[in-house]
Formats: C-alpha cells, structure tokens, sequence
C-alpha cells in the first residue's frame, strides 16, 4: 500500500481528493503535509502552476486496521454496513449495523466467528504484544446464542439426568463450550468435559460419576 | 468475490506484494488459487488450517449472496 502521495488539480480541493482517491483510505487518516495554492500565469495562460498536496497515511491503530479490513470487505459484498464500537472488559465490540445481515452470521454464527478470528489476525499483524481482542456482533446476536445454549445446556441435563445416559453435543468453539460448562458446573446430578480435537471439539454431558451427590457437598465446591 | 480473497489475504501475511489469485471454473464452481510467498504460507492456513477455513467461511458467505459456488485453494 503507497503511504505517501503527491497529487495536483486545478485547485487545493482538487488536487486533496485526487490524493484521497488515490491512497484509497478514509480522509481521518491522511494527514496533508504539504499544501501549494496554484499560481496564475501570466494572463492567465503562460507559467500558471496548479495546486499541490502532499498526503500522508498515518500508520492506523489495531482497532483501526479491523474496521478497515472489515470495511474493504463489506465493500466489495456491496453491503451498506455501519461499525459501531464499544468497549467491554473481554475487547472492542465491533457492532455491525444495516440490514440483511444474517448472511454474515452463518450457521449456528461460523461466519461471524470467522469474520471475528480474521479481524483480530488482522488488526495484530505483526504485533507480539499489546494486541487487541476484537469482538463482533450483528443484532445481539453473541447475548442470543449465550442464551440459547444456557437452555439447551438445561435441557440436556434433563435429559441425561432422566436416562442416565451421556450426551455428546456438535462441535463448538472454546467460546461456546464454556458457556455449556458455566451452565452446569453447578449441577449436582451431572458433570461436563471436552473431547476430541479442535476444530471437532465437543462438550459430553454424564452423570456424576459416583451415583449421588448431595448437596452439601455441592455447596462445598462452590466456594 | 476475488477481490475479497485479496484484501483477506493481505491482511493476513507479510509480503502482500507476492499475493496472486488465479480464478478458475470447475463443474460450475469458481475455484480461486490462492498463492502467496513461501514464508506467509503458515499465515494463511494456520494451525490445523484454522485460517484457511476462516477464510473459505467468509469467502463462501459472499458467495451465497451472488448465489454462486466458490472454493478457495492456497497453492504452494
């Protein structure tokens, strides 16, 4: 990417967004160094010289490399997306507003999580430290997925609890397998671990090993 | 749709200079060849080919709204 541009016109104007056209980044992020008002020739005709500027991409910030890596891809899915952003205490949430966005959220949300795990290798290029976590939502859809799985995480516990039999769910990621977890450390009638390798990796509800738990014991562990 | 295979993978490696998509058609699915310099091979697959799926699930996504079949290759 050229960092560095000098570009003319017919006036200043001109001549800064010939250089933003040609650096092709959002006008907050050049800084014009150097500005030339055009001088008129004589008459009007002889040694006129046109304005001139010199701009200069400043290098952008982690958050920043994000929202213009997602911005470019947005672009060229021509989808009309604005990027609201939030700090929290896991990273930047990056909420994408506009509309039809569920194409962007995929399947039980693969694609958001893949637009989230390239956006964050994107923003940390080259970074071994310092890096930044960026989250992405679309419409809440990360809070409505937690509680769709809290539920499901209940209703398996049921189920396994009723039948004794152990259940193997679909494959998650680390993200959503803990919050299958979280749901049921409590549960004193059935545990929870993981199995298998990444990217298959499943979470297997079972009974606690050992028949009854009760609860006090229970009321032990939770401290 | 090639043109958001380059801007991920320009994203992701060192040497994005020596990022080259091929595109080709195969049983009506647009297949694009990804190749990019020997040493940002491992930042476009990633481990147990995380990147690289990462990259096909969003390729894919666009795709859909074009109502076409892609796959996305890396080439060494």
């Amino acid at each position: 990417m050229s960092l560095e541009v000098e570009m003319t016109g017919k006036t200043v104007d001109e001549a800064k967004q010939a250089a933003l056209k040609e650096l092709g980044v959002d006008s907050s992020l050049v800084e014009f160094v150097e500005v030339v008002e055009p001088t008129k020739g004589f008459l009007g005709l002889l040694g006129g010289k046109p304005a001139k500027v010199k701009a200069v991409v400043r290098e952008l910030s982690p958050i920043e490399k994000a929202e213009k890596f997602l911005g470019d891809i947005f672009k060229a899915m021509k989808l009309d997306i604005e990027i609201e952003k939030k700090e929290s205490e896991d990273g930047t949430i990056f909420n994408l507003i506009g509309d039809n966005l569920g194409i962007l959220i995929g399947k039980h949300g693969q694609t958001l999580d893949s637009l989230q795990y390239l956006s964050n290798l994107a923003a940390n290029r080259g970074l071994t430290d310092n890096k930044v976590r960026i989250i992405i939502d679309i419409e809440n859809y990360r809070s409505r997925r937690e509680d769709t799985l809290r539920r499901l995480a209940m209703r398996l516990a049921d189920k396994v609890r009723r039948t004794g039999e152990r259940i193997v769910l679909e494959p998650m990621n680390r993200h959503e397998r803990k919050i299958i977890h979280m749901a049921l450390q409590d549960n004193y009638r059935v545990s929870t671990y993981s199995s298998g390798d990444e990217p298959y990796r499943k979470v297997v509800i079972e009974l606690k090993r050992g028949g009854r738990r009760d609860y006090h014991e229970r009321k032990d562990r939770e401290e | 749709m090639k043109e958001i295979v380059e801007i991920i993978a320009k994203s992701l490696v060192d040497n994005p200079s020596a990022v080259v998509i091929n595109e080709k058609e195969e049983d009506n699915v647009v297949i694009y060849e990804l190749h990019v310099a020997t040493e940002d091979m491992g930042k476009v697959i990633g481990k147990q080919g995380r990147i690289a799926k990462a990259l096909r699930t969003v390729v894919k996504a666009a795709a859909t709204r074009e109502d076409k079949k892609v796959n996305v290759e890396i080439i060494s």
